[in-house]
């Protein structure tokens, strides 16, 4: 089993419901969050372009952060996701030095925090906060290893990219374009 | 009677409702055995409520944690407005009842008005206080001197206690400042409004036109998601604006049009369809009035002729023309909603509904279809007295089509003047910033400094606060019960709302305010339930419901009496206009004297060295009421002026810099705002989102982030038919030095 999500540029209106959706299901502090929205405008008015996408930890198969983590917090679980035990986190900041996206923030308590992809919520069969609320529908989750699950369809039959896919880190987070 | 009871036993039931239907929610036993609870509290893991972020009123359901306090707010699957789905500003409704800056109990002024000098008070004290002042102005000018300006759901009851009073004077902003030519160009057209959640069909439509509508910053829940839908299903989106929107970032075609200059593309846009023959002949011939006059009127107003005026390229406007032809009916010139722009605003709908008309859009599967309001009995009470002045004795001329009151009418009718017999005393405003909502901030306070008694009504010290006679605390959304929202959509409806939570510090309901306020003045018999959930209960049996069921499942769905949602082919229908027609040719403008098809006329340009400054709204916010939510702030914290780069390099400005602005009249920003150099608007013109530039300190959170474009908007161009007040007149010019001025970040 591998977890995966795609974000579609398409539809993304960068409105940030994803972000402070996040925030309440998870009791991530004000002033910090686990997702959020980038804006990429390209051109010369009027010839103008622009990509909206929500990001977040991209769950890499090849995790830097794991990898980096003397203290074994950092982890891979079933289906791929990538998690960290705080009571096992010393907060050193090597996993945040080592991801290439950014993903990864030091909670107030003393330990690193990001996305989970709602694992509590996706082991009861439901889908991670920001997938259920957001008003475009601009984002799918699934196994990647079904390939009836909603990512994996979107996937065949769209145009897709990862973010820094030179790192090597063979991101889960996929965005359509 | 509704009794503690019989509510521990409604809370048990629903409790299994929760278990049964959402994983992952446990019981909170803590609350079950807690006897000490009140009783209107839900006891189970979540309640149903309407979201009061915004007008879209989307119902959900509020769960709390482990600790009882309120954790997250998720959408109704059920429900039409959202379809499951809260948009940032639902989501973070939690902040409005976790911000510590919230008005905390009844206030009144000690001292002169503006300056926030205030002694705690209790509610004894401040209904007494009102109600005497109201006692005495009534006497001695009339209640029809009291004036009440609303937005939201407590506005109901206020409205109820000031016709038994005998005043017919209520107003909404959200007319004359916001929808209301749109309103009005719809009923003169097809006799009918576009109302509220819009009646469009985007959901099935194949093009989408959006006229300086910026769906997707405007998070008008409903229509972002339906215009989601129709980006999956391939349809065409047409966007006009200066500014590279995020919906024109969306769009097959974005139409980067000169500023003020709509009408005439509008007027374009109608000539090719009808010179193209692109129209739809037999919904023309079978429904319209006065199609030949249209023809002769348009007949020289050629993409060649908009081009000059517009700047949009002649063969794109034909283009898209033609995009829209081959989509109809399934087409939607979109009416926009915030449309107070230039003072001839009705007359620029009026030729977005006849485009509709001739495209045969309305009434048909992806165009607008018949939206259906759910009716719920409401409770007898005596009749209201009749009153003996109305704001419009006093104007008679003013205005023609104005079917609502309008509230900078009222305002100006406050403002003493020795001519008129008639001013008005007092104000109640109920959840609305008037100081940020009415253009002309000078003549609002002027107005204001005219009053014996103002009196507001509010979760947050907004600036208003600072010039009422008394506040009354309201508590948020979350810790109360309101009406039944019973809104128009494509089934009937309705949605209740009920508390999360006990009211916060010492506040109050709008309903128990406007009881209270009613006992004291001898009209209690205009409520004849004391409490509202008895009410709600009595209203909900009335239609084979409950407030029992309700509190189970926050929305019910009745059918449509007929499937009438679209009209069926060569139904013979009857518009509600003079002819009985859709009227491209207006004969109720006609009569009341205005042109009756839309003509474009220039406006004014700015001086060189100024900019058009254009406001609008950012997903996160909804005008100043969330400027000072804790999740919402998190999220956008100060507005920003965007500044072309060609702009830009002119005046030296960088991103990220502090300036001032300036308008034509001299008014200066009260704070200095950030700039942000950016493509995506036009160098004639600049962009700020409307809410920010707080100066109430008591909002702790956003005081001094950001400039208000209120502050800005001196100039008003006011629509002679119906009152609205067009704001986009207003230039502005930058101040970048701030010679050691402090800015707040």
């Amino acid at each position: 089993m591998r977890y995966a999500m795609a974000v579609d540029t398409k539809k993304c209106v960068g409105c940030s419901d994803c972000v402070v959706a996040c925030q309440t299901e998870n009791n991530v502090p004000i002033g910090f969050c686990r997702d959020w929205v980038v804006e990429v405008m390209d051109g010369t008015y009027p010839q103008l372009e622009i990509e909206l996408r929500s990001e977040r930890c991209n769950h890499c198969e090849n995790a830097p952060c794991v990898r980096c983590c003397p203290t074994g917090a950092s982890h891979i679980v079933d289906g791929g996701i990538v998690l960290v035990k705080p009571n096992r986190c010393i907060g050193c900041g090597a996993c945040i030095a080592s991801c290439p996206y950014d993903a990864r923030y030091p909670h107030p308590k003393g330990y690193v925090d990001k996305c989970t992809f709602c694992i509590h919520r996706v082991n009861q069969g439901m889908k991670p906060a920001c997938v259920s609320v957001c008003p475009t529908k601009c984002m799918y989750f699934g196994d990647l290893d079904d390939p009836n699950s909603e990512v994996s369809m979107v996937l065949k039959k769209r145009k897709y990219k990862t973010l820094i896919p030179e790192a090597g880190t063979k991101p889960h987070l996929y965005f359509l374009i | 009677m509704s009794t503690r009871r019989q509510f521990i036993r409604i809370s048990a039931m629903g409790a299994g409702a929760v278990m049964a239907g959402a994983a992952g929610l446990r019981l909170l036993a803590s609350e079950i055995t807690d006897g000490r609870k009140a009783s209107y509290v839900a006891l189970t893991g979540r309640t149903p409520t309407y979201c009061e972020v915004c007008f879209w009123k989307c119902a959900g359901w509020v769960y709390k944690d482990e600790k009882g306090s309120i954790k997250k707010i998720i959408g109704n699957s059920e429900d039409q407005n959202c379809n499951g789905r809260f948009c940032p500003r639902g989501t973070g409704g939690v902040g409005m009842y976790h911000d510590e800056d919230r008005l905390r109990n009844p206030l009144i002024r000690t001292e002169e008005r503006g300056k926030q000098t205030f002694r705690d008070a209790t509610w004894d004290e401040a209904f007494d206080y009102i109600a005497e002042k109201l006692k005495k102005i009534s006497a001695e000018h009339g209640p029809e001197c009291i004036a009440l300006f609303t937005h939201g759901s407590g506005g109901k009851y206020f409205t109820n206690l000031l016709k038994a009073m005998g005043s017919p004077h209520v107003a909404a902003p959200s007319y004359a400042q916001c929808r209301g030519p749109r309103e009005v160009a719809f009923q003169t057209t097809f006799g009918e409004a576009i109302e509220s959640p819009e009646r469009t069909d985007i959901r099935d439509t194949r093009c989408l036109v959006l006229i300086g509508s910026h769906i997707g910053e405007n998070m008008h829940n409903g229509q972002v998601q339906e215009m989601s839908d129709a980006i999956d299903k391939g349809a065409t989106i047409i966007t006009v604006d200066p500014r590279y929107s995020t919906a024109a970032g969306k769009s097959k075609f974005w139409l980067p049009i000169k500023p003020a200059t709509d009408i005439a593309l509008l007027m374009a846009w109608i000539n090719v369809i009808i010179s193209e023959e692109l129209y739809d002949r037999a919904y023309v011939e079978k429904y319209t009035y006065g199609f030949d006059y249209l023809k002769e009127h348009v007949k020289n107003m050629t993409p060649e002729w908009a081009y000059g005026i517009t700047t949009i390229d002649p063969t794109v406007i034909r283009e898209t023309a033609r995009e829209m032809g081959n989509a109809a009916p399934a087409v939607i010139v979109h009416p926009g909603r915030h449309v107070t722009w230039y003072g001839d605003d009705t007359q620029r709908l009026r030729a977005v509904a006849i485009l509709n008309a001739l495209l045969g859009s309305w009434g048909r599967r992806g165009g607008f279809y018949r939206p259906e309001t759910f009716s719920l009995p409401e409770p007898a009470h005596p009749p209201y007295p009749t009153p003996k002045r109305t704001w419009r004795t006093e104007f008679p001329d003013l205005f023609p089509l104005a079917d609502t009151m309008l509230a900078n009418g009222l305002c100006d009718a406050t403002v003493p003047d020795p001519t008129r017999n008639c001013q008005f005393q007092a104000w109640i405003v109920n959840g609305t910033n008037l100081i940020e909502t009415l253009p002309n901030q000078e003549n609002t306070l002027k107005a204001i400094e005219a009053l014996q008694l103002l009196v507001v009504v509010d979760t947050m010290p907004m600036e208003i606060t600072g010039w009422a006679d008394v506040v009354l605390p309201e508590c948020t959304y979350l810790e109360r019960f309101d009406e039944i929202r019973t809104g128009p959509h494509r089934r009937p409806q309705i949605a209740l709302r009920a508390p999360a939570a006990e009211p916060m510090y010492d506040t109050k309901p709008a309903f128990w305010m406007a009881r209270e306020l009613a006992k004291r003045l001898g009209l209690e018999a205009y409520f004849p339930f004391e409490k509202l959930e008895d009410q709600l209960d009595w209203q909900l049996k009335q239609v084979g419901s409950s407030l029992e069921e309700m509190m189970r499942i926050g929305v019910k769905t009745f059918e449509r009496p007929f499937e009438d949602l679209y009209f069926a082919p060569d139904e013979n229908v009857e518009f509600y206009t003079p002819t009985g027609k859709i009227e491209l040719y207006s004969t109720a403008m006609e009569q009341a004297g205005y042109d009756p098809m839309p003509k474009y006329t220039a406006h004014e340009e700015p001086p060189a060295g100024y900019y058009r400054l254009n406001y609008g709204r950012a997903p996160m916010h909804t005008f100043s009421r969330t400027s000072n939510n804790p999740n919402l702030t998190d999220l956008m914290e100060e507005n920003s002026v965007w500044v072309n780069p060609r702009v830009a390099k002119e005046w030296g400005l960088s991103t990220g810099q502090y300036v001032h602005l300036v308008n034509q009249d001299g008014h200066r920003s009260e704070f200095p705002i950030k700039v942000r150099v950016t493509e995506r608007i036009r160098w004639d013109s600049v962009y700020m989102v409307h809410g920010f530039g707080h100066d109430q300190k008591k909002l702790r959170r956003c005081y001094g982030k950001g400039a208000s474009d209120t502050n800005l908007i001196t100039k008003v161009l006011v629509d002679p038919i119906m009152g609205g007040t067009g704001m986009r007149g207003n230039f502005v010019t930058f101040v970048t030095d701030l010679a050691g001025e402090e800015v707040v970040s």
